[in-house]
């Protein structure tokens, strides 16, 4: 464990990834998970369990009713033009309350450059939370009923050399995002699907602020995942998140529009501590005025559990 | 126009409305046992011949479940709550259980789910370190991925009468 985790976070330089995997391996024995495998789902890019984008009504880690459970993530999507490096933490209580803490640092690369601000890395906070409300998506077999989660995160963005930016276009630099979700396994047919409704104002996630001039509401946005269990271990799947486009017209006319973002995912969890997510991810245009292409990346994720 | 990237034209309440929807729809629809009940007999009767025969008849499911209970019983996680039974017997009464949720020409006759674990203490936990055992003895016996699904899909159900404890 401890030395994947310093070879991971030198390679990636990240800045809490030693601090998540210290944490991670200090916790102390917990019981063995008396969950099924994949069933508390693989770590999103916000730290909630879900899949790689979206989170899910599932409760991170193996933990059961009556178990405390604990999970780390180090996840990274590199596209063409941008890279994006995220640490993660997971507990969860009782197969009901999960709360989750990600660092996202985003590496602007030649786009900062052209704006004037080689160098520029957008680095973003998230604290998480979810309470399983009702429902029980894997044994309730017979039932259509899902298991539904309602969940909230709180993001602080350190926007850098771009601060003044974002005041200027009325972007605030924290945000909250809450939403409501619902997972559902079809056992016959090995197929899970999740449904969440989130209300939100975050422009690129939060990675370029909170709202916009005369677009300050949140709104609500669906996003959906599929996956299809092969076996066991492996899950192949796909999912697709509405994002507002706040900034879009901005003193940059459509130069900062943004896309919904989907993927294709697979998901091997060989035993109940380990799971590696690849993704192939469409995050549309990214500051477009700069780099006009949608950004197509790789996401790769390494997950342990407890 | 690509069409994922068509939702960002839709008005912002659409969306989450047709959302709504749903999840309404799901948490009011008939249940799905009452949806496969509703399926044509003749669909269902053969379905289920077609399961019992991916696990070998009664002579092959019968021996899926010698070897599920001996798993049972060495498990850790599981071994307590077997200890005090008689590993033939148990194996005889779960065959017998399991071939008529298959659709085979059995009729369990021994006493309810209910009943016969009530008071055990059985949390859901065990009841998921049964449902991994169970697992791995099929898959011990190359029963394919989705005849096992559909028999756990049949049983899972089963844990409101089982589980006892948190």
């Amino acid at each position: 464990m401890f030395r994947v985790c310093t070879a991971a976070a030198r390679a990636a330089q990240f800045s809490t990834a030693a601090a998540v995997c210290a944490a991670a391996a200090l916790t102390p024995a917990l019981a063995d998970g008396g969950k099924l495998l994949l069933t508390g789902g693989v770590g999103s890019i916000d730290g909630a369990a879900g899949g790689g984008l979206s989170p899910w009504a599932l409760i991170g880690s193996y933990a059961a009713e009556g178990q405390s459970g604990v999970g780390a993530h180090l996840s990274s999507v590199q596209s063409r033009d941008y890279g994006l490096n995220i640490a993660a933490l997971t507990l969860a209580w009782d197969d009901r309350i999960e709360l989750s803490l990600a660092h996202q640092d985003f590496d602007t690369r030649a786009t900062g450059t052209a704006l004037g601000l080689p160098g520029l890395q957008l680095r973003q906070d998230i604290v998480g939370a979810k309470w399983r409300v009702a429902g029980d998506a894997v044994l309730d077999s017979d039932r259509w009923m899902p298991q539904i989660a309602l969940g909230v995160e709180a993001k602080r963005l350190d926007a850098g050399a771009l601060a003044a930016t974002l005041t200027a276009l009325g972007a605030r630099r924290d945000g909250v995002d809450v939403y409501l979700s619902a997972t559902k396994l079809l056992l016959p047919q090995a197929v899970l699907i999740n449904a969440t409704l989130r209300a939100t104002r975050a422009n690129q996630n939060g990675l370029l602020g909170f709202g916009a001039s005369g677009h300050a509401q949140h709104r609500l946005l669906p996003e959906i995942s599929v996956a299809w269990l092969l076996n066991r271990q492996l899950a192949l799947g796909a999912e697709w998140r509405a994002k507002p486009d706040n900034l879009n017209p901005s003193a940059l006319g459509a130069g900062l529009k943004e896309d919904d973002w989907r993927d294709i995912f697979v998901a091997w969890a060989p035993n109940k501590q380990w799971s590696v997510t690849a993704a192939w991810v469409d995050l549309g245009r990214i500051v477009p005025a700069v780099q006009p292409r949608a950004q197509r990346a790789a996401y790769l994720s390494l997950q342990w559990t407890r | 126009m690509d069409p994922l990237n068509r939702g960002n034209a839709m008005p912002g309440i659409v969306r989450p409305l047709a959302l709504s929807v749903i999840v309404l729809a799901c948490s009011t629809a008939p249940s799905l046992a009452a949806a496969q009940a509703a399926a044509t007999p003749s669909t269902e009767e053969a379905a289920a011949a077609t399961d019992l025969a991916k696990f070998g008849g009664q002579a092959g499911l019968a021996a899926l479940m010698d070897d599920f209970v001996a798993r049972l019983r060495a498990d850790p996680r599981t071994a307590a709550f077997f200890k005090d039974t008689n590993p033939p017997h148990l194996a005889r009464q779960l065959t017998a259980q399991l071939c008529q949720l298959l659709g085979g020409a059995c009729l369990y006759e021994g006493p309810t789910m209910r009943d016969v674990h009530d008071g055990l203490g059985i949390a859901r936990r065990d009841f998921n370190a049964l449902v991994e055992q169970l697992q791995d003895a099929m898959s011990a016996r190359d029963i394919p991925f989705a005849a096992q699904n559909r028999l756990l899909a049949r049983l899972a159900p089963m844990h409101r009468d089982i589980v006892t404890t948190r």
